[in-house]
């Protein structure tokens, strides 16, 4: 079976779990049902348990979905220590529904892979021996990728059920009062984890810093909140986010951010009152200076950034550049140590960031997409999951979510060493050609032929060399040679759905 | 051209090659580490079995540790090395380069 854009489905799995292939960008204005909780209702007094392994008691059966949130990131510490207890408790058959999967939490997934502990997963993303393990088959069933957004989507709409949310907190009170602003470990936005908060059946918090009753400002609430865990350490502060993120010194990737500044600044966009979002990557973070500087020439102000915020973005803000920052997640201590000090830094949860499937998301309004790629083939159709060998390395992230903006760039080298990012075909497709605008490398822009209007904005634009796409794929190929095209098994390890539910592409186990 | 001794050139950095060429008995073998030899191996190994074919050297042992080095580096790696394991450094091939 093939869906729309040519990717090779496997019929049998798609109607064995009851997908769509994917069709269109277009979500429509479908009716939906919302999910709700089931609540277990109680005064609140008797929420405090002070052992993991009791709160894992009285919370997990066999077959049951578990779910946390990757605030954070590497540093994170509740993760191991309740899939510790899980695994040696011998519970069986768990689905593991995190936002997303770092490194750190590797090795214990494969460990409970290997056990028959955990027998699905559904994530953003994974990289490292897991991606790899998942690669060679490791899991019997497909793991399932959603976009933030699309996540949000499926567990409003009940397609991904959550028993048990285990949500760290850098801070909380006894009734389950929370936010992710203050203490040691703090990480800024909540914006992955409220939805768990707001939807799982049992929500379990687990803190190294109890506060006096009531907490506040609380984006977690008490009325949602089953038990508060007190322990000792949830995280390691040095590791859940840089510093303050710099601004990248590497040549290329400086031209890029330039030409993608002039991409902006010539398109009919950037005018007073414009959007953006632009993501952590080297070059897009440092699109951000470039656009600060023509934001001051022309005397234009943004109504607001969004999505994974950096220190770069919120000095705009605190400079009068920006007039709000819509904040999903923080990607240094910088920006999530402002939330607390800048009123207008707004939490946002991941439905309200990037959901199709509800009365108006962020990403709806949103002018301007700054996202980079693994791959982009010839159809504009974008990979950021699966290598250059063919292995999972990455995470869908809110990459098809912000896609929707009504300029959608990517930003990408040419060639990295000898792999060519510009393909006639992409291994894996996760965001559909239909949804990006105009590709960025080094020596010059391609740009979607069905923009015609961007086509004439941007022909006569000084040092701004445009390609078509099937020229820039040309080039690349001339500099690194034709690859010999990856071989893969007859079976798929991993389904990626699009943000609306439909499966854009499955991805299969690699031969060695 | 026998080899004369165990030679190497280039490094580790990404995008180049390390080649070293040691004296063997059974023809060109070729141990290759890539992170692309999925898509390139193949022609890595053509390219050093053509330098080495074109210095006449019908027997050795090769060890390349590839990072990703485009095809001209590559040659030239495999030139460097090749010259040095014969000695003729001094006194380049200039017709085979």
């Amino acid at each position: 079976m093939e869906n729309s854009l040519g990717r090779n489905l496997s019929a049998e799995l798609l109607q064995k779990l009851a997908y769509q292939p994917y069709q269109t960008t277009d979500f429509g204005h479908p009716k939906i049902q919302r999910h709700a909780p089931m609540v277990t209702a109680t005064t609140g007094n008797d929420k405090v348990v002070n052992s993991l392994k009791e709160v894992v008691q009285k919370t997990v059966r066999n077959g049951m979905t578990i779910s946390f949130h990757h605030h954070f990131r590497e540093g994170d510490f509740v993760f191991n220590k309740v899939m510790r207890i899980i695994i040696d408790a011998g519970y069986q058959d768990l689905t593991l529904a995190p936002s997303s999967l770092t490194n750190v939490m590797n090795d214990i997934v494969v460990e409970a892979i290997e056990k028959g502990v955990v027998t699905n997963i559904t994530s953003s993303g994974m990289r490292g021996s897991l991606g790899d393990a998942i690669s060679h088959g490791v899991l019997d069933n497909p793991v399932i990728f959603r976009s933030h957004g699309g996540r949000a989507r499926a567990i409003e709409e009940g397609s991904l059920n959550i028993d048990v949310a285990f949500l760290g907190v850098p801070n909380a009170d006894r009734l389950g009062n929370a936010n992710g602003m203050n203490g040691k470990t703090a990480f800024g936005s909540l914006g992955y984890a409220l939805i768990d908060a707001q939807y799982a059946d049992k929500v379990v918090l687990i803190t190294d810093n109890l506060q006096e009753y009531p907490n506040t400002p609380a984006s977690i609430k008490q009325t949602q909140v089953d038990y508060v865990v007190p322990i000792e350490q949830v995280g390691d502060p040095d590791k859940i986010g840089s510093g303050a993120t710099r601004f990248t010194k590497d040549p290329k990737e400086l031209k890029i951010a330039k030409m993608v500044n002039q991409v902006i600044v010539n398109s009919p966009y950037f005018k007073e009152g414009f959007s953006f979002q632009t993501g952590s990557g080297g070059a897009a973070l440092a699109v951000t200076r470039f656009l600060r500087e023509s934001m001051l020439e022309k005397d234009i102000k943004a109504s607001f950034a969004l999505g994974g915020v950096t220190k770069p973005t919120v000095d705009l803000l605190e400079e009068g550049l920006i007039g709000r920052i819509m904040d999903v997640q923080d990607f240094d201590k910088g920006a999530a140590k402002s939330m607390h000090l800048n009123q207008n830094q707004q939490e946002i949860d991941a439905s309200w960031y990037a959901d199709p499937a509800n009365k108006g998301a962020m990403v709806d309004q949103l002018d301007v997409a700054i996202l980079s790629a693994l791959e982009v083939d010839t159809d504009f159709n974008v990979n950021v999951m699966t290598g250059s060998d063919g292995v999972i390395r990455g995470a869908i992230g809110g990459h098809q979510d912000a896609a929707t903006a009504k300029l959608t760039i990517i930003c990408a080298p040419l060639v990295r060493g000898r792999i060519a990012t510009i393909v006639p075909k992409v291994t894996t497709a996760v965001t559909p050609g239909a949804s990006i605008d105009v590709i960025v490398t080094e020596i010059g822009i391609a740009i979607n032929p069905k923009r015609t209007d961007l086509q004439q904005a941007l022909a006569h634009v000084p040092g701004l060399v445009v390609y078509t796409i099937e020229q820039l794929q040309q080039k690349a190929e001339a500099i690194v040679g034709k690859a010999q095209p990856l071989q893969f098994k007859q079976r798929p390890v991993a389904l990626v759905e699009y943000r609306d539910g439909t499966i854009i592409d499955e991805i299969n186990e690699v031969q060695d | 051209m026998e080899i004369k001794r165990i030679a190497t050139a280039g490094t580790l950095e990404s995008s180049d090659i390390q080649i070293t060429i040691a004296p063997g008995n059974n023809g060109l073998q070729i141990e290759l580490q890539s992170d692309v030899i999925k898509q390139f191996g193949a022609q890595i190994k053509q390219t050093i079995i053509d330098v080495l074919t074109n210095y006449g050297v019908q027997n050795a042992q090769i060890k390349a540790v590839d990072k990703g080095a485009l095809d001209l580096v590559i040659k030239a790696r495999a030139i460097a090395a090749v010259q040095r394991a014969l000695e003729i450094s001094e006194e380049p091939r200039w017709e085979v380069l």
